[in-house]
């Protein structure tokens, strides 16, 4: 459909002030997180309620234009990335806190709420929302249930799927839906699971009922710095092995320290060739107790340094250089890819060691920041791009770390999705049946192959055309960018 | 001896201009790329910027609108759209000029991005090469015509004292009428601080008790017309902690608000001049009470880096300055403070936080004061909205963000609200008195001074907000 009619029939529906086809405005949002990925939508919409969001819905649906939806656009898979024919539905527009029922120990917020913001507006009642990624001063609730997200205490929290009961979905269709609801689980088929972390391709969530977790009782932190990546992988599995379950455990190598050392001043003790950061919450007495069992794990493990956080300020600066190690690692490095991979906890010292193999091999240079606990590994690989030839190299060391996550029996993501990025990928997990059927699940909700179309799987397919229901190829199919299943 | 710095003249802006609209005044031609090559924002601290978002919810006009656009890491992206190429479109432009240039950003930036001297570099290449609609010169001329110039600002109390006094100035604001005829206007109006008294300082001010050395001591402009008693409470604090207090009776303006809104020219004129008045008096230190301005004279040295004449003295001289709050933590305090039973609020002015960094020393100068207490106003890394002129040049957006800060400075139930910046008192004095409250508001060197002379909290007015509610 021509841009200008389509943008007009837009301003129709939702105000001139909420469409936006001026280049220069369009392009800042032609990439997300990821930066290396970018096209330029035809329109951004700034949504401001679900009438607007199901308004424009609709009018894709009934042109067939292809739509996204945009939370904080800090997601790293490419997974917002606009379509160059499409409608850029953005997210961050919607933002209120809609509800607190502390008594219920729920909230329902808009989707373009920020994370920590709703953490922020529930503590002084002694709750908070539990889902931590390092990016929640600035990520989306919204985006977080798109792609399940994780964070560093989810180990013992569990991810966003955990903590979300219900949702107000926009179906590709344009129709309104609600799932789920306050209550902790709905009969029938769990919807709600299919829906989080779909990547935006099931339809846009425009509210979102989330659990809200009590602010545990007590809370320690140690900071244990170890030799090398060996010792401090070790003293986690011990750990784990003891039966103890930590809000958190984290783990940092070399690299990753001197990147954060340089961005925040974090103060990690000196000489140290991994840190682990613990913590513990829960009843005082039990925190007590499993906290001295966590250190004389990490002592026994070869730690030769532990601090123990004072108060909340020592905690907080333990965590910044843990948190802000992505962006931070932007202090030693002129580009880098952040990786997202799981693999089982024991196999952690060989994919190590391997990692490091291929790092020395290539000339690459890799950092290594994990959920050490639940085996989601985070290396960060750093290049130059101006120097020619190295982002190919990065690259290929990039997708060799997948294919070693496979091979250990883990995943190619953790927590940042599949997006753009990885769809590629997915053929190395999944064999063709699997893919679909998960086709199918999608073409159940987006029978025109709309809603974030090109995402998540490898080669773009349109579902099977209905009797009666549109006239003519499909757009995507014409182009020759996508075939129908 | 120093000379006052010639005023240029004040004529009509408007009038000065052709009549043909066709005309360029910038000799931009349409199409041509948004920057030339006199110091274009840097290509290399663009890519600094891994776009990972972390700034986003520091930034006072992406928390008011949630648009990319609006946002630091949008504002790069412009940048970098301008850097290849792209012409300075007023949509451009309209994003430049609505940062506030608070460098929350600056602070939050994992990546240690210096957005500071990328929208500086932005901002003298949009005044330069952007045509303004008449109406936004018109109002750019008349503000940087006249608040650079103490000696203009001087000839403005009388009637605005009068105003005041006479109770016009509530008839006006209850009117709306100014509101209707000119938003730009009816803020400058709203904005004004009730005028007190002038209190010049001495040109020099002798030390009191053992001397510990000499600081030179910026006056500033909107500081010295409309906030008299912060500087004779700062000149009195200086020499009550041992220091003799030089304060050139000639100085002028520091280009703070200039510098800040893209008029570098301006800005490097006004930067010369103050560096050739201080170090005609030798002085080791030049201390500074209003946050603007000492940020702007920190950054001299990049200010005047091309200046073949200036740029090392440039460099010395932006390395002796130091606000007062920093100065005082630095060399330790002596004079003795008497008991102030007062709860104060304590407000970042963002050019003292973001720009300089200094957010402990005031602070802790305040916590030193026995009977003190000191309490943190929520989102206190959020601008108020003042931000040099910004106020003036962009009424709405000013006007929320001070309504939000009076609805948490409030919110802290304090009975004085402090913070180092003229902005900012005006900013959050006006942003109370639309709330129908009315704090009593110090300067952090105020509060010193009423606590080293033994003062009653009453000089502030701090018994009013009990009275009034
Ligand atoms: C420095 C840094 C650290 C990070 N750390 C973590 C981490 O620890 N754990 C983690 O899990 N992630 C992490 N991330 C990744 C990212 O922050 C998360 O994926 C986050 O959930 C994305 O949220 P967003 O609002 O930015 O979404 P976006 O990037 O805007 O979008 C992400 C996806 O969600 C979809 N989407 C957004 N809003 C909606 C909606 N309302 N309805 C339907 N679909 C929608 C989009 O289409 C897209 O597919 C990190 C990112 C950065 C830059």
């Amino acid at each position: 459909m021509d841009t200008d009619v389509l943008a007009a029939r837009l301003r129709a529906l939702v105000g001139d002030a909420a469409v936006i086809t001026d280049r220069q405005r369009l392009r800042t949002y032609e990439c997300d997180g990821l930066a290396q990925y970018r096209v330029v939508p035809a329109v951004v919409v700034l949504a401001a309620s679900t009438e607007d969001v199901a308004a424009v819905v609709r009018e894709c649906a009934a042109q067939r234009v292809p739509f996204v939806a945009r939370g904080s656009g800090t997601g790293l898979s490419g997974g917002a990335l606009p379509h160059a024919d499409g409608v850029l539905i953005v997210m961050s527009t919607m933002r209120r806190i809609l509800e607190v029922d502390r008594d219920n120990q729920r909230a329902v917020v808009e989707p373009g709420v920020i994370n920590l913001q709703l953490s922020d507006v529930t503590r002084a009642d002694g709750y908070y929302y539990a889902p931590d990624p390092s990016s929640q001063q600035v990520c989306s609730i919204g985006g977080n249930v798109a792609e399940n997200s994780g964070g560093a205490h989810c180990l013992k929290y569990g991810f966003t799927s955990n903590h979300v009961t219900g949702l107000e979905l926009v179906a590709p269709t344009g129709e309104v839906e609600q799932i789920g609801g306050k209550a902790p689980d709905a009969p029938g088929y769990d919807l709600l699971g299919a829906l989080v972390g779909s990547e935006g391709t099931l339809g846009v969530v425009t509210a979102a009922t989330v659990r809200l977790t009590r602010t545990p009782a007590d809370v320690r932190t140690l900071l244990a710095a170890f030799p090398g990546t060996d010792q401090a992988g070790a003293a986690v599995s011990a750990v784990i092995g003891a039966g103890v379950i930590p809000a958190a455990i984290e783990m940092m190598d070399a690299l990753a320290i001197e990147a954060a050392e340089a961005a925040v001043q974090c103060g990690y003790p000196e000489g140290a060739g991994a840190v682990l950061i613990v913590e513990i919450d829960g009843p005082a007495s039990d925190v007590q107790q499993v906290f001295e069992e966590v250190e004389g794990h990490c002592r026994a493990h070869g730690a030769f340094e532990i601090r123990i956080a004072a108060d909340d300020a020592e905690r907080a600066l333990f965590w910044k250089g843990r948190k802000s190690a992505f962006a931070a690692v932007g202090r030693i490095s002129p580009d880098y890819i952040v990786q997202d991979g799981v693999i089982p906890r024991t196999a952690l010292p060989e994919v190590l060691s391997s990692i490091a193999r291929l790092s020395a091999e290539s000339g690459v240079r890799v950092a290594n920041v994990f959920h050490a606990g639940d085996g989601n590994l985070h290396p960060l690989v750093l290049f130059d791009d101006s120097v020619e030839g190295e982002s190919e190299r990065a690259e290929e060391v990039s997708g060799a770390i997948l294919d070693l996550c496979i091979q250990h029996g883990g995943s190619i993501t953790g927590e940042h999705g599949v997006g753009s990025d990885k769809a590629k990928y997915m053929p190395r997990m999944f064999t063709d049946d699997d893919l679909d059927t998960m086709q199918l699940v999608r073409c159940a909700f987006d029978p025109s192959s709309i809603s974030n179309p090109g995402k998540v799987f490898p080669t773009p397919r349109l579902c099977g055309e209905r009797p009666g229901r549109h006239q003519g190829v499909h757009p995507l199919a014409e182009a020759g960018v996508a075939e129908v299943f | 001896m120093t000379t006052s710095p010639p005023e240029p003249p004040v004529s009509s802006p408007a009038g000065t201009l052709g009549t043909d609209a066709r005309l360029s005044l910038t000799g931009v031609q349409p199409g041509e790329p948004a920057f030339d090559d006199h110091r274009p924002p840097s290509a290399e601290l663009v890519s600094d910027c891994v776009h990972c978002g972390f700034c986003l919810p520091s930034c006072p006009t992406y928390v008011l609108w949630g648009e990319e656009m609006d946002s630091p890491r949008g504002r790069i992206y412009l940048m970098n759209e301008g850097l290849q190429g792209e012409p300075m479109t007023d949509s451009m432009v309209e994003h430049f000029d609505a940062c506030l240039g608070c460098m929350a950003c600056v602070t939050a930036c994992p990546s240690g991005v210096q957005y500071d001297h990328l929208i500086t570099a932005t901002r003298a290449q949009v005044e330069r090469r952007h045509e303004r609609s008449r109406a936004d010169r018109a109002l750019r001329s008349a503000i940087f015509a006249l608040f650079p110039y103490p000696r203009r600002l001087r000839a403005l109390r009388g009637p605005l004292r009068l105003h005041q006094r006479t109770g016009l100035s509530r008839l006006l604001r209850r009117s709306g009428l100014l509101e209707r005829l000119s938003p730009q206007l009816a803020s400058m109006e709203a904005l004004a601080p009730r005028l007190g008294r002038p209190q010049p300082v001495p040109e020099r001010v002798a030390a009191r008790g053992t001397r510990r050395g000499t600081v030179g001591m910026l006056l500033g402009c909107v500081q010295r017309e409309f906030f008299p008693g912060v500087n004779a409470a700062t000149a009195r604090v200086l020499a009550a902690e041992g220091f003799d207090v030089v304060a050139p009776a000639g100085q002028g303006c520091c280009g703070a608000l200039s510098g800040h809104s893209g008029r570098e020219a301006e800005a490097r004129r006004f930067a010369r001049e103050l560096i050739d008045t201080f170090e005609s008096t030798g002085v080791e230190t030049v201390v500074v009470n209003a946050a603007g301005c000492g940020s702007a004279m920190k950054e001299y040295a990049e200010l005047l880096a091309d200046d073949a004449a200036y740029a090392d003295r440039a460099r010395g001289f932006a390395a002796r300055v130091r606000d007062v709050s920093e100065l005082l933590a630095e060399v330790g305090t002596v004079a003795p403070r008497h008991p102030l039973p007062v709860t104060v609020a304590y407000h970042d002015a963002c050019h003292l936080s973001h720009a300089q960094g200094v957010r402990r020393q005031p602070r802790e100068l305040l916590r030193g004061i026995p009977g003190l207490e000191v309490r943190e106003i929520a989102e206190g890394d959020l601008c108020c909205g003042s931000a040099g002129v910004y106020n003036l040049l962009n009424p709405e957006p000013a006007r929320e963000l001070g309504d939000r800060k009076a609805r948490n400075v409030l919110a802290t139930g304090a009975d004085l609200l402090v913070t180092a910046n003229p902005g900012c008192l005006m900013q959050v004095a006006s942003a109370l008195e639309r709330a129908g409250t009315a704090l009593p508001m110090a300067h952090t060197v105020e509060v010193l001074d009423a606590s080293i002379r033994g003062r009653s909290p009453d000089v502030f007015g701090a018994d009013r907000r009990r009275e009034t509610g």
